[in-house]
Formats: C-alpha cells, sequence, structure tokens
C-alpha cells in the first residue's frame, strides 16, 4: 500500500536525511560557533570583571570578623534575650572572657573591634583594653572581672550589638551608606545630625552631574548644529578641535585646568594685568565646586557633540525650509521641527554624560578640593585611608545601583548597539 | 549653512551671533590644550607665563623640563610600565574582542542583545567601582600589586571599545563573500586570514587604538590595582600634581598631546580607507 508523504518530509540532502532535520542540525551548528567565539571573552570578563564587582557586593555585608573572633560568645549570645533589661548571664561573660584571651593572643582582636567600633563608636578602645587586661582573669565570677575592669560592661547596648552582629552578614554598611543606624534599642534609625553625610554626598553628587550635564547640552547643541550643517570639508576640519580633546589624556587636561585656574595661574594673571582684580583679589576658582564643573565639562562635552552631531546629520535641511516656506519664523521653524527630531541625539548625550560625571574621580579630586569632591571620592577615601571597605563597598553599590538603572534607560532610548566611537 | 540672499537683518545678526557663539565654545574646548604647550617651555617653576615669556625673551623660555623628564630615573619607569602595560593589554583585549564581535554578529546568536550588554558593561560601570572591586578581589587571588594584575584589568576596561568597533565594522560586511571563498576551495582559516581579516582591519586596528588609549590613560585601576612598582605615566602625573607640582608634568602632558594628534591622524586615515573599502565617498 503505497502512501504520499508530504512534500516537505519526501526532500532529503544527499546523504539521505531529512532537509529539515538537516538544516536544524546547521543551524545549531552555527549557533555553537558563535557561542564558541563569544566564550573566550565572557570567561575572560567574568573572571577579571564580573566577579570583582560581585566580590564589592558581597563586602558590603560581609561580618565574618565578629564570629571568627568571637567564636564562642556568638555561639552562646542567643541564649539572651536583647528585649530585656537585664544583663547577660555568667555563661556569656565567661564565654567572652575566653574569646577576649584568645583574640588578644592572636592579634585579632584589633580589627574585630574596629568592626565593631563602626557600628558604636568608643568600642574599639573598651575591646582594646579589656583584652589586655583580661589575661589576668583567672577565675570567675567573670561578669564581675569584666565590669571591674570597665564598667561599659554593664551596658546592655553592647550586647544588643554583639547580638545584632553575631552572624555572618550584616546591614549596618548599607545602613550607614544612606545615613541610618541602629540605635540603642536596635531598631533603624537616622544618624544623629552631624553624622548625615552621604545622602548629602549623593545630593551633591547628582546636583553637579545635572550641572555639568546642562552645560554640556547648551554648549554642545551649536556646535553639533554648526558641524552638521557646514559643508563637509569646513565641517572634517572643525570636527578635529572636537576630537583632540576627546582624544587627549584626561590627566593632561585636568593639569592644563589647574595651571589656567589657580589662583597664581592664567586666568587670574590676565584678570590682573587687565585690571579686573587686583593682585589681592585674586579669583579662588580651583579647590571648590567652579573648578570641578569647569573642567568636567571641558572633559565631557565631546561625548554630548558626537552622538548630536551623529543624529543631526540624518535630519534633511528641507524640513527646515519647509516649516520657513510654511510661514514659520525660523525660532517656531526651530522649535517646533528641528528640536523635536534631535531628541533621541539629547537623550543619548545627556544619559551619556550624566552616567560618566557621576562617577568621576580624578579631576574632582585634583581640582574640586572639598566642596567639589564627589561620591567617588569619599569612596576611595573609605578604600585607602579610612579602611572602612564595607562602607566602601556599600556606597559602591549604591552608586552602581544608579549607573545600571541610567545604563537601562540608555539602552531603551538608544540601544547599545548603536553606540558609536569616534 | 550659508547665509541667503534675501535674510533679513535680523537673520543677518543672528547668523554672525550664532558664529561667534560658536567659536567661543570651540576656543574652550581646544584652548587649554594649547595653553600647555608654551608653559612647559618656561624657564621658571612656575604654572604660569612669566614676564620674560610675555615679552618673548628667549631667556624666558627653556628646555629644562624636558630633560628633566629624560634623565629621571622614576619617569623614565613610568614611560616603560606605560608600554608594557599598553601593549600587552591591548593585544589581549583585542584579540578576544575580535573573536566575540565575529560571534556576535552572526545572525542567529542566542541571547544577542544582553550578552552585548554585559560585554559592553566595562566602559559603562564608573572607574571607581571597577577599581574597588578589581582591589578586592586581585588582592584574595594574589594579583594585586602586579603587572599581570594592572595588564588583565586594562584588557578587561578595553574590550568594549574592541567589540563596539569591530561589530560596527561587520554591519557592512558581506556574508556572500565568506560562502564565495568556500566555494572556491578555501577552509576556515583561509578563509579567516585572506578574507575576513583584510575587511575587517580597519576596525580591528581603530579598536586597538581605542583599548591603547584607554590603558595609557587611565589612572583609577592602577593607583588601587598597582603599586609604586607598576607606576605609569598618569599614576606619576597624579601624584606629581597632589605632591610637588612641576613643570615636568607640563612638558610630559605636551608629549602626550602630541600622541594624540598622532593617533587621531591615524584614525581618520583608517576611517578614509575603510569608507574606501565598502566603497562609500572619502568624506
Amino acid at each position: 500500500m503505497a502512501t504520499i508523504a508530504p512534500a516537505t518530509e519526501g526532500l532529503t540532502t544527499a546523504d539521505g536525511v531529512s532537509l529539515k532535520v538537516s538544516l536544524a542540525r546547521a543551524n545549531a551548528r552555527s549557533r555553537r560557533r558563535a557561542l564558541l567565539l563569544v566564550l573566550p571573552l565572557l570567561a575572560f570578563l567574568t573572571v577579571t570583571f564580573v566577579l570583582p564587582i560581585l566580590d564589592m557586593l558581597y563586602r558590603g555585608i560581609e561580618n565574618s570578623v565578629v564570629p571568627e573572633t568571637f567564636t564562642r560568645t556568638t555561639a552562646v549570645i542567643g541564649q539572651w534575650d536583647p528585649d530585656t533589661a537585664e544583663l547577660p548571664p555568667e555563661s556569656i561573660y565567661e564565654a567572652m572572657v575566653g574569646d577576649l584571651k584568645e583574640a588578644y593572643a592572636s592579634k585579632s582582636l584589633g580589627s574585630a573591634a574596629r568592626r565593631l567600633n563602626y557600628d558604636l563608636p568608643g568600642v574599639s578602645s573598651l575591646f582594646r583594653k579589656s583584652g589586655r587586661r583580661a589575661n589576668r582573669i583567672e577565675e570567675g565570677p567573670y561578669k564581675d572581672a569584666l565590669l571591674k575592669i570597665d564598667k561599659a560592661w554593664g551596658e546592655p547596648a553592647i550586647w544588643r550589638l554583639l547580638h545584632r552582629e553575631s552572624g555572618a552578614y550584616t546591614a549596618s554598611y548599607f545602613l550607614a551608606a544612606v545615613d541610618m543606624r541602629y540605635d540603642e534599642q536596635g531598631d533603624v534609625a537616622p544618624q544623629p545630625e552631624y553624622r548625615q553625610i552621604y545622602l548629602r554626598l549623593f545630593g551633591r553628587t547628582l546636583m553637579l552631574s545635572v550641572v555639568i550635564t546642562v552645560l554640556c547640552l547648551l554648549l554642545g547643541y551649536p556646535v553639533a548644529y554648526l558641524l552638521a550643517t557646514l559643508p563637509l570639508r569646513t565641517s572634517n576640519l572643525l570636527m578635529v578641535m572636537v576630537l583632540l580633546p576627546f582624544w587627549t589624556s584626561l590627566l593632561v587636561r585636568t593639569t592644563s585646568w589647574i595651571a589656567l585656574l589657580q589662583t597664581q595661574g592664567v586666568i587670574n594673571d590676565l584678570l590682573v594685568l587687565v585690571g579686573i582684580v587686583s593682585d589681592d583679589g585674586r579669583l579662588q576658582m580651583m579647590h571648590n565646586q567652579v573648578g570641578t564643573i569647569v573642567a568636567m565639562t571641558h572633559i565631557l562635552l565631546p561625548f554630548m557633540i558626537l552622538p548630536l552631531y551623529s543624529v543631526m546629520k540624518t535630519i534633511p535641511p528641507s524640513y527646515m525650509r519647509a516649516a520657513r516656506s510654511l510661514g514659520a519664523n525660523p525660532l517656531t521653524a526651530f522649535v517646533r521641527v528641528y528640536l523635536p527630531n534631535t531628541v533621541a541625539g539629547i537623550g543619548a548625550g545627556s544619559i551619556l554624560v550624566f552616567i560618566l560625571a557621576i562617577g568621576y574621580y580624578i579631576t574632582p579630586a585634583l581640582v574640586g578640593g572639598q566642596s567639589g569632591t564627589l561620591i567617588s571620592n569619599f569612596i576611595a577615601d573609605h578604600i585607602s585611608t579610612t579602611l572602612n571597605w564595607g562602607l566602601a563597598a556599600a556606597l559602591g553599590v549604591l552608586l552602581l545601583g544608579i549607573v545600571l538603572a541610567l545604563y537601562f534607560l540608555y539602552d531603551k532610548i538608544v540601544g547599545i548597539d548603536n553606540m558609536k566611537l569616534g | 549653512m550659508a547665509l541667503p540672499l534675501h535674510a533679513s537683518p535680523l537673520e543677518r545678526v543672528w547668523y554672525y551671533t550664532f558664529r561667534g557663539i560658536c567659536a567661543a565654545i570651540f576656543a574652550f574646548l581646544i584652548g587649554p590644550i594649547f595653553v600647555i604647550l608654551p608653559l612647559s617651555f618656561n624657564a621658571e617653576p612656575y604654572f604660569t607665563f612669566t614676564p620674560e615669556m610675555l615679552s618673548f625673551d628667549p631667556a624666558g623660555y627653556s628646555l629644562r623640563w624636558y630633560e628633566d623628564f629624560w634623565t629621571d630615573i622614576n619617569w623614565r619607569l613610568a614611560v616603560k610600565n606605560s608600554i608594557i602595560i599598553a601593549v600587552a593589554s591591548t593585544l589581549l583585549s583585542t584579540s578576544l574582542g575580535t573573536l566575540a564581535a565575529l560571534g556576535l554578529s552572526q545572525s542567529n546568536m542566542p541571547f544577542r542583545s544582553s550578552m552585548m550588554a554585559l560585554l559592553i558593561s566595562p566602559m559603562i560601570v564608573p572607574l571607581i567601582i571597577s577599581a574597588a572591586g578589581m582591589y578586592f578581589f586581585y588582592s584574595r587571588i594574589g594579583l594585586a600589586s602586579t603587572h599581570l594584575g594592572v595588564i588583565l584589568a586594562h584588557a578587561a576596561l578595553g574590550t568594549p571599545f574592541v567589540v563596539i568597533t569591530v561589530t560596527a565594522t561587520l554591519v557592512g560586511f558581506d556574508r556572500s563573500l565568506i560562502r564565495a571563498a568556500h566555494n572556491l576551495g578555501a577552509n576556515a582559516t583561509t578563509t579567516f586570514f585572506k578574507v575576513i581579516v583584510p575587511l575587517i582591519l580597519p576596525g580591528v586596528i581603530s579598536g586597538a587604538l581605542f583599548a591603547f588609549i584607554t590603558s595609557f590613560d587611565e589612572v583609577v585601576v592602577v593607583l588601587f590595582v598597582g603599586s609604586v612598582e607598576q607606576r605609569t605615566i598618569p599614576w606619576a602625573m597624579f601624584s606629581g600634581i597632589r605632591e610637588q607640582i612641576s613643570p615636568t608634568i607640563l612638558a610630559v602632558a605636551t608629549l602626550l598631546v602630541l600622541l594624540s594628534v598622532m593617533l587621531l591622524t591615524t584614525l581618520e586615515l583608517l576611517r578614509r580607507r575603510s569608507e574606501r573599502l565598502r566603497g562609500m565617498s572619502p568624506g
């Protein structure tokens, strides 16, 4: 009995495999090949870039130094209820004395004390002092012995702190990064007024980034328009003036601004020479926000001009001519016809400049002084000077969150595939 | 944008005002870079023009800061380190980035856009965050304060530029050329080196230049991942500006401006070649 197979199933390749199967195989093969080509870079970036970022995320919550140093105490402190006004039982004091002795001998007490000091300023010296003297405690009652070393051991706040931070992870770095802390009762509360610095700093960073972005847009738009409308020969020549700063070392440009802006610098000398300011009244343009804004606007301006230019290049000049011949005056024609056509470029350039500005470190560090520093400078400071790596990591993660949200927005508006360089 | 003959007086005024504004902005862009060129020939250890310089007195000018740069052992070490690190990381990021771009531009690449977003991210993540993360992680695995650590870090920062430029070149790439090569008996390797590479070479080279300048100009990651042993030119400039400010930095800066002029010229020539190859009119 002969059956007639559907035409597609009947078609086979030379070696007898159905065409459908063969095509699927070929597709799978080329997909595998494409993946294989990308794989080396993916693996490389995972090790050199992604894992470091994840490590930073982890450092923002990591707390192993406390349970590792106070092994005995963290094991038994769960028996005590931190909500009562009573002090912990003798067994916990005994465990603490044991931990203090061991940690002092192995010299690991210092880092644990510093870690707990971030949460409760002042406990560092208490731990150091008690560690030194704990060796003399031979036998119980341990509670009285510790109280004799320092009365602070009779305050529930210290035991609440140990109870709360006995785990391997902590939320206190992230709380500190948004100006919050645990209060005496262990509830989350705002930091006292004089210690609230990070939210204000984030605010300043965002504000300065907005100012720089707006300045870049105001300066970049006319230049991009000129470049897009001039004949190609002239605009290519002028383009060099945009590309040369773009390609010049960041430190070279920052150095130039130092030479220009400092009190004994070129601009002040010029102003004194012309007689606008007196020799004693030289302007302070560096080591403040003015320095940061001027230098960063200069450095980031090419990142605004280039995307604007590439969008403006695609707008046919006939649009404006049509608007004019339909009776619009130049201003109306610009606002109603030209400007809406450049919105994509404005969005792309602004987000790019904003993303770059918000994470800037070098230029503010050199010309920003006290009032012109950004969140990055504090992160760097916590890593290399105060050594509070947990707080640095938590601040970094918050900054990263802002930038990734903007990156996502950029991807939605412009598309990463459309990113162009040079 | 020539001024039309029928322009009204108001339009004429605006036309010249607009040109004036643009000229001022161009001056703002380029002025600071050129200010340091004459300053680097200052005979005095100042960061500004001395009266002798302004009156064009030859005594006001000297090459002492260039001499200083040339003879100082620390600057020499910085130049050597910069070149070693930049060349090694460029080779690494260019080879990995080009392969990845070839894979990404295949039509049936799975998860294309999310993969692209991940590969571009080293360019987007603020340098201070990359630097902090690398410092934490590289200390764990013993790569901190080594040349290798800095090279790997810089290579990671440079790959997005290579991926972007090579992918852009591949957009205009005629895939039938590959089939034609296969048809004429070339195997995959021959096709790659004889057909694909020559065509995408301009993109690869400009990507490599971007990667090179990224590493050569990078300071935040070196400051954290590296130590004095790995001091590069930007490292030395940064600490120089912070500690004792000397016009030697201006001399170095002038040399770096010359380097960027050379790079810019190379890129422009490459762009023209690429457009010619793809049959577009030279810009």
